[in-house]
């Protein structure tokens, strides 16, 4: 492999809800990209990437602490970002939360080198899989932010449909919000939880056995209702469910 | 609109649980973005007419007082008296001076979400006159004594069962039919009487064209013309955003503003008022009055970034894509203009204050703005809105701006910063937390979470921890 | 009227507002629908026209009074208003003069006067002055000759339009007929039948205008 997107590292920003929720997605990612051949590079000075506040009206709060990311990532080569949303922030949003700041330069340049997690697989890395799982069915939430602002969904679902042994059943309303929205979720919980449940039901009825999402937050929330429904459905970033494709024995 | 004892939590929770809004109200819009899809077919097409529509009115923003003297000039010319009002006020006032000139105690109306915005038919009954509304989901509302539930569809949120029962009740003589040809019928032949007998007509303006100095009107039932046409008087309300620059920037406007509202290719009637009736005309009104509202618009206008909201044609896209919309319905916006447009002017004209909290209804997944014709960065207006409601004394431009100020709130977010800031103090607060496991105290914002959803369980190990153990590079 | 302080009080504000240097520009290329060629007009407006409920009748020029009786003969409206300046107006006292045939009713007084009668007349028949290929619509410039309310009251409304006459575009239509420099006091597009879908969405037809439209394009 000659790309030049793997002469030098990969920066993994592993999204504070991997970090803290779903690490398993987070090694799973970096994973398959050591699998691919990149030199993947982990910066412990990262966290969130500012969105809640920045969403909530606190633009100063999530100011500092995108500044925390711009320096934990100092460097070249791209940031990659296995979250439509956190990508979406760091990527689009980061430079209109600076627009008239002194550090406007140095954080458009950071957002220059952001990628979305599977866009980069798709797009730079042209990953291709040995599906080695048995038959399954699964179906695929599409989050928002990936859906819109990256505009990502498509190579998430074309690396899913490579995957010989897996039957994808889509969801009758697929391009619909999940209702997370990070803060939006505490903050107006009685519309949140209606479209949580719906976007539940809707997965439930596709009869698949596993729901698939490229975003943590989505997982989050569709898993947690689906729990207080007491309804049986596995929910799993799309990097680990293929990790655990590639590696089953 | 009052708003003063406005409980937006509470009205969400009733629009929740009403299972006429929850099933009939989101099928019904998903039929609407379905044509809206079927027309715009073309990815390409929709593009290149989305960029035309958003530079055309910006540009029209970018001239506005210039054009809208353009626009005065040329209606003048024409013969149609134009007049100018800061508030809605103002605005009912020379309404109910020209109908009183005019000796009408009855006007028929067309659908204006300008005369709603004004509250024009509270006043006009105040006044002694009878407003009649036409268009046949308007008429339907204002004899069930409500205010619209879409920009573009006002009577959505009723059912034929209770139009049926509305109709049998408000209208004499009506008979009791869940046909809808047949309440159609009741509707038709109510209102043709009151067409022919009434002395002046109102209406809305979905176009005024500065070049030509012409009032286009876009609808499909031909109440509109009625109203326009019949009546010795006519009278058309708009608010200041609604001029456009030239005649030929009419066909792009008019495609993305049917078929973003409708799917249709055009409306079935397209209604271009120049003047009153011509020397040798035998009908259309002899004096037409167009009235040119501002109502908050100059200071939404006076904001860089805000002012993007003045391009809004009132297609009500966005309102059918929102997946908040479609749930609770309008009424639980308890202002005019509902959905994500909604959320953004509303606060604006009537402060931060009063519906500040509107702005907190979306997830801002984006959708309304995928869909806008002109491309009105709705979701980046919402953060701008949700901020200004967060401002610091003599920090916001907004009305009502700081209003939704909380000390407790800053408090949180400035300690999440810190945290956010030191990863070190990150990881320790993990590491307590896994440990707690589903121990955790589910107060504040994890109690409202878990009402409707089980707790996440922190991992025993975060994945800065796996990091370090597992041999994957760090820095 | 208090109009003249709030004028001046809102242009102020608007001047005030307005920082940007120079205007935005105008768009480089305006969206426009393709350009097609007199077969294609006719037969796309058909289509498109048929779609949204409109009756269309593609006939030569010389037979058109013979379709017309045979349109009017099998609908047998009672009564037919039409315009005293319609190009046609001459020729219906021979079409209509048959049994079976509609009283025709001209519109020649001041509304005033017609109100009542036009307001029971079953059927009309207007001029179009230009068809819209692309969107499907006919293009109406009422006047002294052809009065407004011809094409809105009557529950039938036929409309003539000749082929010539069809541009493939809105704004073709308003460079051919050059809208922009002299705009009629009043001009409409039709694109069908009077319609609505206020009650549950359901679609019908006829509930302020006509419920019937028929469009003869004459060849």
């Amino acid at each position: 492999m000659n790309h030049p997107a793997l002469s030098g590292p990969v920066r993994f920003f592993g999204t504070c809800l991997a970090d803290a929720v779903f690490p398993d997605a987070g090694m799973a990612a970096m994973r398959i990209l050591d699998h691919l051949g990149c030199s993947v590079v982990y910066p412990l000075e990262q966290g969130c990437c500012g969105q809640p506040a920045y969403n909530s009206g606190f633009p100063e709060q999530a100011r500092t602490v995108a500044m925390q990311q711009v320096r934990a990532f100092r460097g070249e080569g791209p940031i990659v970002v296995p979250s439509g949303s956190c990508a979406g922030m760091l990527k689009f949003h980061y430079p209109r939360l600076f627009a008239d700041h002194p550090q406007y330069f140095e954080v458009a340049a950071f957002s220059e080198r952001v990628v979305e997690y599977f866009d980069f697989l798709v797009n730079v890395l042209d990953a291709r899989f040995e599906d080695k799982g048995p038959p399954v069915r699964v179906t695929w939430h599409s989050s928002c932010h990936a859906l819109r602002e990256t505009g990502s969904t498509q190579a998430a679902k074309a690396l899913l449909g490579k995957l010989c042994n897996v039957e994808l059943v889509e969801l009758s309303r697929e391009f619909e919000c999940c209702g997370f929205g990070g803060t939006f979720s505490v903050k107006r919980p009685e519309v949140s939880a209606a479209m949580a449940r719906d976007k539940v039901e809707d997965i439930r009825a596709t009869g698949a056995q596993v729901v698939l999402t490229a975003d943590c937050g989505c997982l989050m929330n569709i898993t947690g209702t689906a729990r207080k429904l007491g309804y049986d459905i596995t929910g799993m970033h799309l990097a680990e469910f293929i990790w655990g494709r590639i590696n089953e024995k | 609109m009052k708003s003063d004892s406005f409980d937006f939590t509470a009205a969400l929770q009733k629009a929740l649980a009403d299972p006429q809004i929850g099933g009939n109200f989101r099928g019904a819009l998903d039929g609407l973005r379905g044509k809206r899809l079927a027309l715009f077919n073309d990815a390409e097409e929709l593009a290149s007419l989305r960029a035309t529509g958003k530079a055309l009115k910006a540009r029209v923003l970018s001239r506005l007082p210039e054009l809208l003297t353009q626009l005065e000039a040329n209606c003048e010319k024409n013969g149609i008296r134009v007049h100018w009002a800061e508030t809605t006020e103002q605005a009912n006032r020379i309404v109910l001076s020209i109908l009183r000139e005019c000796g009408a105690d009855m006007v028929v109306k067309g659908k204006s979400m300008v005369s709603e915005e004004m509250g024009l038919n509270r006043f006009l009954e105040q006044n002694g006159v009878e407003p009649v509304e036409t268009d046949l989901g308007e008429f339907i509302i204002q004899l069930a004594v409500e205010p619209p539930s879409h920009i573009t569809a006002p009577a959505l949120h009723k059912n034929k069962l209770q139009v049926a029962e509305i109709f049998h009740r408000c209208v004499p003589g009506a008979p009791y039919t869940e046909n809808v040809e047949e309440l159609n019928a009741i509707a038709r032949t109510t209102l043709r009487e009151k067409f022919r007998t009434a002395k002046a007509g109102l209406s809305g303006v979905n176009f005024a064209i500065a070049e030509t100095g012409t009032l286009v009107l876009v609808e499909n039932e031909g109440n509109g013309r009625m109203c326009t046409h019949v009546p010795p008087v006519h009278i058309a309300l708009m608010g200041l955003e609604k001029v456009v620059e030239k005649l030929d920037d009419l066909p792009p406007l008019m495609r993305l503003l049917t078929g973003s509202a409708t799917g249709q290719l055009l409306s079935t009637y397209v209604n271009a008022i120049t003047s009153p009736r011509a020397e040798g005309e035998l009908d259309g009104p002899r004096e037409v009055h167009l009235v040119i509202l501002d109502n908050g618009r100059s200071t939404m206008f006076a904001d860089p970034e805000l002012s993007g909201a003045l391009r809004c044609l009132r297609c009500g896209a966005c309102l059918n894509n929102c997946p908040v919309y479609v749930r609770v319905g309008g009424h639980a916006y308890g202002s005019v203009y509902p959905g994500p447009i909604g959320a953004v002017i509303t606060p604006q004209l009537e402060g931060i204050d009063n519906k500040g909290d509107l702005a907190g209804a979306s997830s801002l997944c984006g959708a309304c703005e995928e869909v806008c014709p002109v491309k009105i960065p709705l979701a980046g207006h919402l953060r701008r809105i949700r901020a200004e409601g967060q401002a610091a004394p003599g920090e916001g431009c907004v009305r009502g701006a700081g209003a939704k100020r909380s000390l407790v709130e800053r408090l949180a977010w400035t300690a999440w910063a810190y945290t956010e800031t030191h990863p070190r103090l990150r990881e320790y607060l993990l590491r307590a937390a896994a440990l707690m496991g589903d121990k955790l105290p589910e107060v504040g914002p994890l109690k409202t979470w878990t009402a409707a959803r089980t707790a996440p369980r922190v991992a025993p190990k975060s994945l800065r921890q796996r990091v370090r153990e597992e041999g994957i590079r760090h820095e | 009227m208090s109009s003249t302080p709030a004028r001046e009080a809102i242009l102020t504000r608007l001047a005030a507002a307005c920082r940007t240097p120079a205007p935005v520009p105008a768009p480089a290329d305006i969206w426009d629908a393709p350009e097609l060629d007199a077969p294609k007009r006719l037969e796309l407006l058909a289509k498109r026209l048929q779609a949204v409920r409109t009756e269309v009748h593609v006939t030569p020029e010389k037979q058109w009074k013979a379709k017309l009786a045979e349109l009017l003969a099998a609908r047998k409206p009672a009564t037919l208003a039409h315009g005293t300046g319609a190009w046609f107006a001459k020729d219906l006292p021979g079409i209509c003069k048959k049994p079976g045939m509609p009283a025709l009713t001209p519109y020649y007084e001041d509304v005033d006067q017609f109100k009542d009668a036009l307001f029971g007349v079953e059927a009309s028949i207007t001029t179009a002055r230009a068809g819209i290929a692309e969107t499907g619509a006919l293009l109406l410039t009422p006047d002294a000759g052809e009065p407004r309310l011809l094409s809105l009251v009557p529950p039938v409304h036929f409309v003539v339009l000749r082929a010539r006459d069809i541009a493939a575009s809105f704004a073709g239509a308003i460079r051919d007929l050059k809208l922009a420099e002299a705009m009629p006091a009043n001009l409409v597009l039709i694109s069908g039948p009077s319609k609505t879908a206020d009650i549950e969405l359901t679609l019908t037809f006829g509930v302020h205008g006509p419920k019937e439209l028929i469009a003869l394009i004459l060849t």
